[in-house]
């Protein structure tokens, strides 16, 4: 018995240590799992929200507010032509293998996302550039073939980030990058650990020894897990009925912020009925954006008319280009030959707010007449291979949290087979134009065709429903770009 | 055999026979009237309570909770019926053939039922869905799977006693095929555990219909269903408690009236189990 005894006085002061210090370890809680780890060669979303600014860091950053902020370049000038960009990369610089980072790197990486035959998901971003010139180790010249208004800021997405030669095509399963963290290990179908990089070139910062990343898809798991403690933050519940608890609970902090998603219900152009436009307007016409919200993210989530972020200065309002009408959309329906009724399906995948909206997009058919039968379609494998690279769909739904992103309704082989010559030659020009005033007005005139053209059901931008310990600091309230950035973050105690 | 004009009545039957009758007349009237059309989502109302809005209130989407109860009574029924009525048809058929042939079929016919038997529903429903495509037939499928061999076994018990009597001796002797035997002799004397046993099946059945669409692998959206109701209630149980209540009830009254009727049938139609009381 004092055995015993002794063991649990012993094992209670062990346990008590830890107590002592703040914690240095983190768990941050996805939901869901990416296919690979390497941001620039696939465009899944949940990639970036591993990797970005935690193991792969770009020449630039964009920070908390959105705006780009210097990372392995410490400077750059741009010449008066707006057509030559000379990067100054800091020096020192390890990559995780210990290899040195230097202008070669940015060479490799960048011309590796340009090759023809890579599959980067953001082409645009290096389209313009004619030629990559390397000075020196220290020194990254740029020539763009025609001015790019964008530029700057696409260098510090994911897609853009820098990748070492040795290393690069292992980097879906083993990632090296220049990050904070180092990849530790990879459990599929349920974490990826990460340590601090010893060599970090700016470690005074990161507080952190080791972050996981876990995958919990269910809501109400997500939720058990953060009451557990399992998961010390989930930067974006599943739950929004859940999340006003956690408002109210003073052991968590519950930031309810934006993201860059736009979630819409893409249709297929190319498909009939929806190659006609009158078809794609009465379904816009039949959906109750505000309904919507409520019903499927307890009315957290702004309306959108068109593919645009209202967090961005060029936003231009246009959910009144084709407002909620029923009645509109019965007419439309019969005048395109489908007064008796239509019947087609949405691949659906199991996100809940995908899953819930495809359940009330269905209910708001049946109103006008449409039979809008739901195909629940497992997110990303199945829907990526089906919708996205085959484009066999009627009718989608998926929120799409890349900034700045309408362009994709200018791409020829993107999912939504759209095409309108002249929204793709507004996007072209507005991307090369590096007045801001006049690129704004281009990217407001692409707004309305957009709305007015609905080659997708706009519905509403995702919000972030942040939810974390509330001794947690430093994690990001909006998510300008897609991420989990946590190299400032630390506990309090 | 003495042949019985009627069935002696229990408790359990009376009990069992009545949730049952309900739940069938439910899901029946469902058909032709709901208290409201059961997939009108009317957001502005979501989430009221009993008696608020409706009998039983409204769910997420501010759908009427009683009119979805009583669409997911003949959801449910419309896939544990096949399903149960399939795995017996083929399971009986094995059964009796065990029975009638014995040895090296009635070996292999048993040993295989073991095998199948390992496998729970759910998991062969994933396998059939992964063929199929997940959805009610998927769960038909899977349900009538996980059936046969508790069919096999059952007919194969109560037939080889029926083999062993006199009169099927009888019937062999003047050269009958096995194959008549088993339809005219056999069949007639074990349909009365045959009919208990579908009675609890069916409770199974739905039980597990209501896992499988649980898991989003049975009824598809927008059409409700029990198991989904509970599976959508989940994230509001602290605001809308209703919403797993009432599914989670309907579940447990039927699951309970086809056990306590299965029982009280094997009671009335077993003399030999009279006086020991219902067997668990």
């Amino acid at each position: 018995m004092t055995k015993r005894l002794l063991t649990a006085a012993l094992l209670l002061s062990v346990s008590a240590l830890p107590a002592l210090a703040a914690k240095t370890s983190l768990v941050v809680g996805m939901p869901i799992e990416p296919p690979g780890l390497d941001p620039t060669i696939a465009a899944p979303v949940a990639i970036r929200e591993v990797t970005w600014a935690n193991l792969y860091e770009g020449l630039v950053r964009i920070d908390r507010a959105g705006k780009v902020q210097p990372l392995l370049a410490k400077s750059w000038e741009v010449s008066p032509d707006g057509l030559t960009y000379t990067f100054r990369l800091r020096e020192g610089v390890k990559f995780h293998d210990g290899s040195t980072f230097d202008s070669a790197d940015v060479k490799f990486a960048f011309d590796r996302a340009r090759d023809p035959k890579s599959t980067n998901a953001q082409k645009q971003i290096f389209a313009p550039i004619d030629s990559i010139e390397t000075p020196d180790p220290a020194t990254v010249v740029i020539k763009l073939k025609e001015t790019s208004g964008n530029f700057l800021y696409y260098l510090g997405w994911g897609d853009a980030v820098i990748v070492a030669p040795e290393t690069a095509a292992n980097n879906t399963a083993n990632p090296v990058g220049t990050g904070p963290f180092k990849f530790k290990s990879w459990t599929r179908g349920d974490r990826v650990e990460l340590t601090k990089n010893p060599d970090y070139w700016q470690k005074d910062k990161v507080k952190l020894e080791s972050v996981t990343f876990r995958f919990i898809s269910d809501a109400q798991a997500q939720v058990a897990a953060l009451r557990a403690g399992d998961v010390d933050a989930f930067p974006n519940l599943g739950a929004p009925e859940l999340f006003a608890e956690f408002q109210k609970d003073n052991r968590f902090k519950a930031v309810a912020g934006n993201t860059e998603g736009e979630t819409v219900a893409g249709l297929n152009s190319a498909k009939k009925p929806f190659d006609d436009v009158r078809v794609r307007r009465a379904l816009m016409h039949a959906v109750d954006r505000k309904a919507l919200i409520e019903g499927a993210y307890s009315g957290f989530g702004q309306p959108i008319g068109s593919f645009f972020s209202p967090n961005n200065p060029a936003f231009v309002d246009t959910t009144n280009v084709v407002p909620y009408d029923v009645e509109k959309a019965k007419a439309l329906l019969k005048e395109a030959g489908h007064g008796n009724g239509l019947s087609i399906t949405i691949k659906s995948p199991q996100m809940a707010y995908a899953s819930r909206s495809a359940e009330l997009l269905s209910a708001m058919m049946a109103e006008v007449g449409v039979d809008l039968k739901i195909v629940p379609t497992e997110f990303p494998a199945k829907w990526i291979e089906e919708v996205f690279k085959n484009k066999d769909y009627d009718v989608t739904i998926v929120s799409h949290t890349e900034p700045l992103d309408i362009e994709i309704f200018a791409r020829d082989s993107y999912y939504f087979n759209y095409k309108n010559d002249k929204f793709k030659a507004l996007i072209a020009e507005a991307a090369k134009t590096t007045d801001e005033k006049a690129r704004f007005a281009k990217y407001a005139e692409a707004q309305k065709i957009l709305a007015e053209d609905v080659p997708a059901l706009f519905l509403f931008q995702l919000p972030k429903l942040g939810v974390w310990n509330a001794k947690v600091q430093g994690l990001w309230e909006n998510s300008p770009i897609p991420s989990n950035d946590v190299t400032e973050v630390s506990w309090t105690e | 055999m003495t042949k019985r004009s009627r069935i002696p009545l229990n408790s359990a039957l009376v009990v069992g026979g009545i949730l049952t009758v309900l739940l069938i007349a439910t899901a029946l009237v469902s058909l032709v009237w709901t208290p409201e059309v059961p997939t009108r989502v009317r957001v502005a109302m979501r989430l009221k309570g009993p008696g608020e809005l409706g009998l039983l209130g409204t769910d997420h989407f501010g759908r009427d909770v009683a009119s979805l109860l009583m669409v997911g009574a003949w959801n449910s029924l419309a896939i544990a019926w096949p399903a149960v009525l399939l795995g017996a048809a083929i399971g009986t058929a094995i059964g009796c053939a065990a029975a009638a042939w014995k040895g090296i079929a009635d070996e292999i016919a048993m040993r295989v039922s073991d095998v199948v038997f390992a496998f729970p529903a759910v998991l062969s429903a994933i396998m059939i869905g992964a063929l199929v495509g997940s959805g009610p037939l998927a769960a038909i499928l899977a349900i009538a799977v996980f059936n046969i061999p508790v069919f096999a076994r059952v007919t194969r018990g109560v037939a080889l006693q029926v083999w062993t009597l006199d009169y099927i001796a009888a019937a062999r002797a003047i050269g009958k095929h096995p194959l008549r035997i088993t339809w005219e002799d056999v069949m007639p004397n074990i349909a009365g555990a045959l009919i208990v046993q579908v009675t609890i099946q069916l409770a199974l059945a739905i039980l597990t219909e209501a896992g499988l669409s649980y898991l989003g692998l049975g009824v598809r959206p927008p059409n409700p269903s029990w198991g989904r109701m509970l599976s959508d209630a989940q994230t509001y149980l602290s605001q809308a408690p209703h919403l797993a209540i009432a599914p989670g009830i309907a579940i447990a009254l039927s699951v309970l009236g086809l056990n306590l009727l299965g029982d009280g049938l094997r009671d009335a139609l077993d003399p030999t189990l009279k006086g020991r009381g219902a067997p668990a």
